[in-house]
């Protein structure tokens, strides 16, 4: 697969809370293995717009959309499609760590377990190489047991982010992933995201500017409910050809 | 004029301490009175032998397995209807009028008197049904009784649920029944287990559902199957403090029935409350 193949694409997108234009005419796409961040001002429609890549929308009651959204290649919002099959392909890690009150080892498993996937060894094999990818292991490696609920927050979201890699996605969206944690916490995370990369096509919403800059390829930033400017984010960031993208990232508003 | 400010606010203490107190007092009252007088008539016999000289003597047994029966039976029934009601109330229900109607309407099942429901159950289980007298029809008519009570603690329970899990569910491929039952139910179990000690406790109190569903009134035999009439604990107090053969000398045995129909409530909410327990720990706090 070329490096270059356009794992989502948003074409035309618009999208409405009741009458509330949250989207407006959004054009975009991600390329595979690369970073994409989100940024803007709260209410901008970024979570909004990460939430139609894994139909997050549909659990919303008169939510309308007009446009299309692609997953490799695919119209997500097509008839037929089985919105079960999709979030396995595109996995979600959310702003507030929410694992299961269940043992750590369940947490993982689940996902495969609601697939389907029954083989103990494989779900055994899964589950540590998960905990491996999420830098979690050597924490918890003696008590995969215990409940996941006494882990710390940064480690709880760890924990989330092995629980989306053990379904094998080839796209993972994460809803500022790391706002509700600690300084070496959101490093961990940052790190980890940088590992992802190579396997995995990513797209994160964030309030963090140095964070968008450490982490990212791209750069999208977004102001009521338009996409304002998409770059790379080398670009974004030195020299955006927005102005009011070149007050947000320096501070001027939001 | 802080002064008047501590007079105000001490006086106003003074007060709801005394209420408070008041509350607990007149419940060790009610229940040392019931054990005091009742105390007297437990023995072997009384609990495990059939009433004689009109209920004058003799045991309860009957009544004790009695209302054993009627509180299994209803839960049998109301149980699983209720939860699963709530589910689809709670769960399946879309924020619409529809959703409105249906929690009204189980809200106002609710506030019908407990001696309509016993003439509804006479007219549809005994007569229409032909289930005549019986466990199940009294069985049925308690169990329509305590739906709604069941119905609305599964919903809160459901409603305690922190959304972030079913959606957390939900991205890793999910479908809505596997979240529901592998990560909600668990969850709310315990709660919905308070659901079922609500309703046994109205259950085995009742008299008036089953005053034409299933109670007799005199009845020296264990029932052999759920077609069967059988006496009823609080049914039974009643009659032998008002219209027994002779009401001075069956005193004693009301207060024994008393003392042994609280402490069948009794351990049956301690049992609920251990299943409660054991569910909420294997879910989660343990650190």
């Amino acid at each position: 697969m070329s490096k270059d193949k356009k794992e989502i694409e948003v074409q035309d997108l618009n999208l409405f809370y009741d009458d509330f234009h949250a989207l407006k005419n959004i054009n975009f796409h991600a390329k595979k293995n690369t970073v994409t961040a989100f940024i803007g001002p709260s209410g901008c429609g970024k979570s909004t717009l990460l939430r139609t890549f894994n139909r997050m929308n549909d659990l919303i009651d008169d939510v309308r959309m007009t446009g299309k959204v692609l997953v490799e290649g695919e119209d997500i919002y097509k008839k037929g499609i089985i919105v079960d099959d999709l979030r396995k392909k595109v996995g979600m890690v959310f702003q507030k760590p929410n694992p299961f009150p269940k043992s750590i080892f369940e947490n993982v498993a689940y996902g495969l377990r609601v697939n389907g996937i029954n083989d103990k060894d494989k779900i055994e094999h899964t589950v540590v190489n998960s905990l491996k990818q999420a830098a979690l292991w050597d924490e918890v490696k003696d008590k995969l047991k215990q409940s996941a609920m006494a882990l710390s927050g940064g480690q709880q979201q760890r924990l989330c982010i092995a629980r989306t890699l053990a379904i094998k996605p080839s796209i993972i969206l994460m809803d500022e992933p790391a706002s509700a944690l600690d300084p070496i916490s959101t490093g961990k995370i940052e790190e980890l995201i940088y590992e992802l990369k190579n396997d995995y096509t990513i797209v994160i919403v964030t309030h963090n500017m140095q964070q968008a800059g450490r982490v990212s390829d791209y750069t999208a930033f977004f102001y009521l409910g338009e996409l304002i400017e998409w770059d790379e984010t080398k670009k974004i960031f030195t020299n955006p050809a927005n102005e009011r993208t070149q007050n947000y990232i320096t501070g001027r508003f939001g | 004029m802080i002064k008047k400010k501590q007079i105000e606010q001490n006086i106003a203490f003074t007060i709801l301490r005394i209420v408070s107190f008041m509350v607990v007092a007149i419940l060790f009252v009610i229940l040392g009175f019931i054990i005091f007088r009742g105390a007297k008539a437990i023995n072997w016999t009384f609990l495990t032998a059939m009433p004689e000289n009109g209920m004058t003597e003799g045991g309860i047994l009957p009544a004790i397995v009695g209302t054993f029966c009627l509180i299994i039976g209803s839960a049998i029934f109301a149980f699983p209807i209720g939860v699963m009601s709530g589910i689809y109330i709670h769960e399946y229900m879309k924020d619409s009028p529809m959703k409105r109607f249906f929690r009204n309407m189980t809200d106002n099942l609710a506030g019908i008197p407990s001696i309509v429901f016993g003439l509804f159950g006479m007219a549809l289980f005994v007569n229409t049904l032909k289930f005549g007298d019986s466990i199940i029809a009294g069985s049925l008519t308690l169990g329509l009784m305590v739906l709604p009570v069941i119905i609305r603690t599964t919903e809160e329970a459901l409603k305690s649920v922190d959304d972030s899990l079913r959606t957390g569910s939900y991205a890793l491929g999910a479908s809505k029944l596997q979240t529901i039952r592998k990560v909600v139910l668990p969850i709310a179990f315990p709660n919905i287990i308070t659901g079922l000690i609500l309703s046994i406790s109205r259950v085995s109190g009742e008299t008036a559902p089953i005053l034409f569903t299933v109670a007799a009134y005199f009845l020296p035999k264990l029932p052999t199957s759920i077609f069967d009439q059988v006496m009823a604990l609080p049914y039974h107090l009643y009659v032998i403090t008002t219209s027994g053969t002779n009401i001075e000398l069956s005193q004693k045995m009301a207060y024994g029935t008393a003392l042994v129909l609280i402490s069948i409530v009794l351990i049956f909410n301690l049992i609920a409350a251990l299943i409660r327990r054991y569910f909420n720990r294997k879910i989660n706090i343990r650190k």
